[in-house]
């Protein structure tokens, strides 16, 4: 190939590198800064749910009324007394591991399983559970009604 | 060789006198009752002695001790064990001094039973209280070690009830314990160790031990297992069984060998129970297609989104969220299968659609993370395409800048 | 163009840029057929930056406690936008970057670039080697999966049966005799403070002194050069050598982020600690040759313990080949014969033990 001809196509081949290589360098760098600088922004739920969960809103439960709610990975039940209090226990049976619900007839914690009966508080009262139901704290913060692990002694 | 060692049993007593115990521990049974044995006996440990059944002078040395005028009464006979047990333990004043929440009432209860009824009429090969309870190494029921605890009960039955030649001359089946074994009550106790899992004296009372009459059956199972007996109490089949003498839950269930009940109890196979009674092509065996269809559709569905998040799940997918909805799912399954105990197929459905709608759910989170998987091999596809892009780029243009003469 | 031309004017009037980059201009590289080896150094050191990354995005999100570090992981990977492919990548870089340090240690062996006078680059490559199997050993226990628990609880267990030493050095490592939540916090630390400390200072001493020396030639090379000059052509690190580093850079991303999203690493569930340990416990695959070979060592050899002659084996090895190029001494060829030796026996018995130790039940 003669020097003139390799002269000519030089300046097109030449651009052609440039544009791949600057093309590619800037495409390739965005789709690293691109994941970066999304997973920075913080998700929807900021925080874990592992020990604190916002189960309701002020005002969703009706007096005498409950809701089963996800608390880590386990159900969990709050429920509001007609008196205006609010209790929050594991909702899983400790028999063997039904979801249990609130009976507003009988005003207890009730298995449909096996006949389990726990008061208000968790505590086995009746039927084959052996063991309490874990209780939660339960706290207003404005409108949100948060739920969280017991802490302490 | 035995009062040398009476001898020296003296030498270390307890507090309670019970010389009994000095020659007794060294003979050989039946008249053996060591100091190992009694001590864990609950009447030793409250301060009883030997005497206090058996009559006699606890502090007496020697033969003495058996003295008639005392009041030894030597063996006591069978026939006079319900008596003497109860002389004490149906007397509320007296147990009060010992354990005031203790029953009275079993002597009592035991003549209401099959065993205090027959023992009434002379039989004593019947139970008596100590062929449950043991005797010089009594223990309570709370004890883990007791023939009575909840774990050793239906073995403690069965020492009689399992016993073809024993039982002969009453007529009844022996194989009560072998179908216990087969039961789901029976697992839950031996598997899970749950306490509270039926036992013998759990259907059958144990001083008033009875076998529930044929209407009373169901009261049984509905103490523990509440909503079947509710739905089956406004069923069609209540009445129905009544009328007929069939002893309701029994009657699909079976008493004692109360095994793990499948969807294949609807069937026609030879787990099948409708058909026992039910003819083929009449409304209830239509009625029974249906239900074990939709059953079985549930199953399925349920199944089908397990898979399809599992799949998710292996892919490095996050299903977490999708598996707890599924416990949902199985929740309305165990529900519709309680629910058929109303044999009310509207109301069945009901439960299966609930079901139906959540696995429905579930499946399509399963699928949207094999989307979101996918989105994430095209996101990758994409990036990687742009890697090569500048690999070809920077190929081309080492090669370009190298291509110069040296020096250039 | 201009304006990069301005900045580094404005750098150099002030810091005398031009002065320290200077050398950089005028090294370089020599290109033989054995050249490719010389990659491996820059990509372990450019899988470490990546770590560096990585691990400070996590950070971002990480909580060191046994209550909440899985829960942490999980939510990284299922609600941080791209938090699966960073904490993949992670894991996965971990993996290839001990890869590459091993295969770049053997490499400088089989072709002697540990000889006089780049000893202390070997020395200095040999504890980041340590070091970064350090960071694999803290870093596999963050998750606080299952695995990880198990295998931290077996792995300071046998660090606890060096002699007299051993038992406080579990203690040290454990934060207290059993694996809790304080070996966590410790771990952390080390994986996220001490040792990118103490590595980044190596890596700083090993690159000076590789700058020092330049790149060496291996003998067989060296000798073909003297016969045939043709056979060795020096290319310029900046910018023709450097270029092709920056490929061999790009192909790492590549292989990464394909891994990440075809092969995501798995997070196993939370650890429980008083939990039986799963059947077929086995450290990760870089720990594999030394936990099999304790494996198949009988019990009692000759009296002694045979895990504490395991060790003490390892040690031992461990120690000579840090001090490698000082045992080649004075007899070049019998030394350089024995140490080639040496090293083919351990890259066997390494590949050997791992296969065997995958095959075994």
């Amino acid at each position: 190939m003669a020097n003139e001809d390799s002269q000519q196509v030089r300046p097109a081949r030449r651009r052609l590198v440039e544009v791949l290589l600057g093309g590619g360098v800037l495409a390739s760098v965005v789709s690293f800064f691109y994941p970066v600088l999304k997973y920075l922004v913080p998700p929807a739920v900021p925080d874990l749910g592992q020990d604190e969960v916002v189960a309701a809103g002020v005002g969703d439960l009706k007096p005498n009324g409950s809701k089963v709610f996800r608390f880590g990975s386990r159900p969990a039940l709050l429920l509001l007394t007609a008196e205006g209090e609010y209790h929050a226990v594991s909702a899983v049976c400790t028999h063997l591991g039904c979801t249990v619900q609130y009976r507003s007839d009988m005003h207890v914690i009730w298995c449909a399983c096996h006949n389990g009966t726990y008061g208000l508080d968790g505590r086995n009262i009746s039927g084959p559970p052996p063991r309490p139901l874990e209780n939660f704290q339960v706290n207003i913060r404005g409108k949100e009604i948060v739920v969280s692990r017991k802490r302490g002694a | 060789m035995t009062l040398a060692v009476c001898a020296l049993a003296c030498a270390s007593r307890a507090q309670t006198a019970n010389t009994c115990l000095d020659c007794h521990s060294a003979l050989d049974p039946p008249l053996q009752v060591t100091e190992a044995q009694f001590s864990q006996d609950i009447h030793e440990q409250k301060g009883l002695t030997c005497a206090s059944c058996h009559g006699g002078d606890p502090t007496k040395a020697d033969m003495d001790a058996m003295s008639k005028a005392a009041g030894f009464r030597g063996k006591i006979e069978r026939s006079q064990i319900p008596a003497l047990c109860g002389r004490c333990h149906s007397d509320g004043n007296f147990m009060r001094q010992y354990n005031p929440g203790l029953r009275t009432d079993q002597f009592s209860q035991y003549q209401t039973s099959v065993h205090g009824k027959l023992f009434a009429k002379g039989d004593t090969k019947v139970a008596v209280c100590i062929d449950c309870h043991g005797v010089h190494d009594l223990r309570p029921a709370s004890d883990s070690r007791s023939k009575v605890y909840p774990l050793n009960i239906a073995q403690t039955c069965a020492r009689c009830h399992a016993d073809a030649a024993y039982m002969k001359s009453y007529g009844i089946p022996t194989d009560q314990f072998a179908k216990y074994g087969t039961s789901v009550h029976h697992e839950a106790m031996t598997v899970r160790g749950d306490l509270s899992a039926p036992t013998c004296t759990t259907c059958h009372g144990n001083h008033g031990a009875a076998p529930p009459g044929v209407d009373s059956v169901k009261n049984v199972c509905s103490n523990c297992h509440v909503f079947q007996a509710q739905m089956y109490e406004k069923s069609s089949h209540k009445a129905a069984f009544q009328s007929a003498g069939l002893p309701g839950c029994v009657v699909c269930h079976s008493n004692h060998a109360i095994t793990h009940p499948t969807d294949a109890k609807l069937g026609t196979g030879p787990e099948g129970v409708c058909m026992q009674c039910h003819s083929p092509g009449d409304y209830c065996d239509q009625a029974r297609k249906s239900l074990l269809a939709s059953l079985t559709q549930l199953d399925q569905s349920i199944k089908t989104a397990d898979r399809v998040i599992g799949v998710a799940e292996s892919s490095g997918m996050e299903v977490s969220e999708a598996r707890l909805q599924q416990d949902q799912a199985r929740d309305s399954l165990t529900k519709a299968r309680v629910t058929i105990h109303s044999f009310q197929p509207k109301l069945i459905d009901e439960d299966i659609e609930a079901g139906l709608k959540i696995s429905a759910k579930d499946l399509q989170a399963g699928k949207d993370a094999l989307s979101e998987r996918d989105y994430r091999r095209k996101g990758l596809g994409i990036a990687v395409l742009f890697i090569l892009v500048t690999l070809v780029g920077l190929f081309l243009y080492i090669r370009q800048n190298e291509r110069k003469p040296a020096g250039g | 163009m201009k304006i990069l031309r301005q900045a580094r004017n404005w750098i150099d009037e002030r810091f005398g840029w031009s002065k320290l980059t200077e050398p950089l201009r005028h090294k370089t590289v020599p290109i033989h057929k054995l050249s490719y080896w010389y990659f491996l150094g820059g990509i372990t050191l450019f899988l470490f930056g990546i770590q560096v990354c990585t691990g400070i995005l996590l950070l971002m999100y990480y909580r060191p406690s046994a209550n909440e570090a899985f829960e942490s992981v999980q939510y990284i990977m299922t609600r941080v936008q791209f938090g699966w492919l960073v904490r993949s990548i992670h894991s996965w870089a971990a993996n290839l970057m001990i890869f590459t340090a091993f295969l770049h240690m053997f490499s400088v062996l089989f072709l002697r670039a540990y000889r006089k006078p780049r000893e202390l680059t070997w020395v200095s490559g040999m504890i980041l080697l340590f070091l970064v199997l350090g960071f694999g050993f803290s870093g596999y226990l963050l998750p606080w999966n299952t695995l990880a628990f198990f295998a931290t609880k077996v792995g300071t267990e046998i660090t606890g049966q060096v002699p007299v030493v051993g038992h406080m050095m579990m203690v040290l490592l454990r934060g207290g005799e059993e694996v809790t939540g304080a070996t966590l916090s410790r771990f952390f630390g080390i994986h996220v403070a001490v040792l990118p400390g103490l590595t980044a200072f190596l890596i700083l001493i090993h690159l000076a002194l590789v700058q020092r020396f330049g790149m060496s030639l291996p003998p067989s090379v060296e000798a073909a050069s003297k016969v045939n000059p043709g056979v060795v052509r020096e290319m310029k690190f900046l910018p023709n050598f450097l270029l092709r580093e920056i490929m061999a850079w790009y192909i790492a991303l590549g292989v990464l982020g394909g891994l990440a999203a075809l092969l995501p690493w798995e997070l196993g569930t939370k650890a429980d600690p008083f939990g039986a340990a799963p059947a077929g416990i086995r450290p990760e695959w870089y720990f594999m040759f030394m936990f099999q070979t304790l494996k198949l060592i009988p019990s009692k050899i000759l009296h002694i313990d045979g895990e504490l002659l395991g060790i003490g084996a390892f040690g031992l090895a461990g120690a000579i080949w840090v001090l490698l190029p000082f045992l080649e001494g004075q007899r070049e060829k019998r030394g350089g014969r024995l140490i080639r030796g040496a090293g083919v026996f351990a890259l066997c018995y390494i590949v050997a033990m791992t296969i065997y130790g995958y095959l075994a039940k």
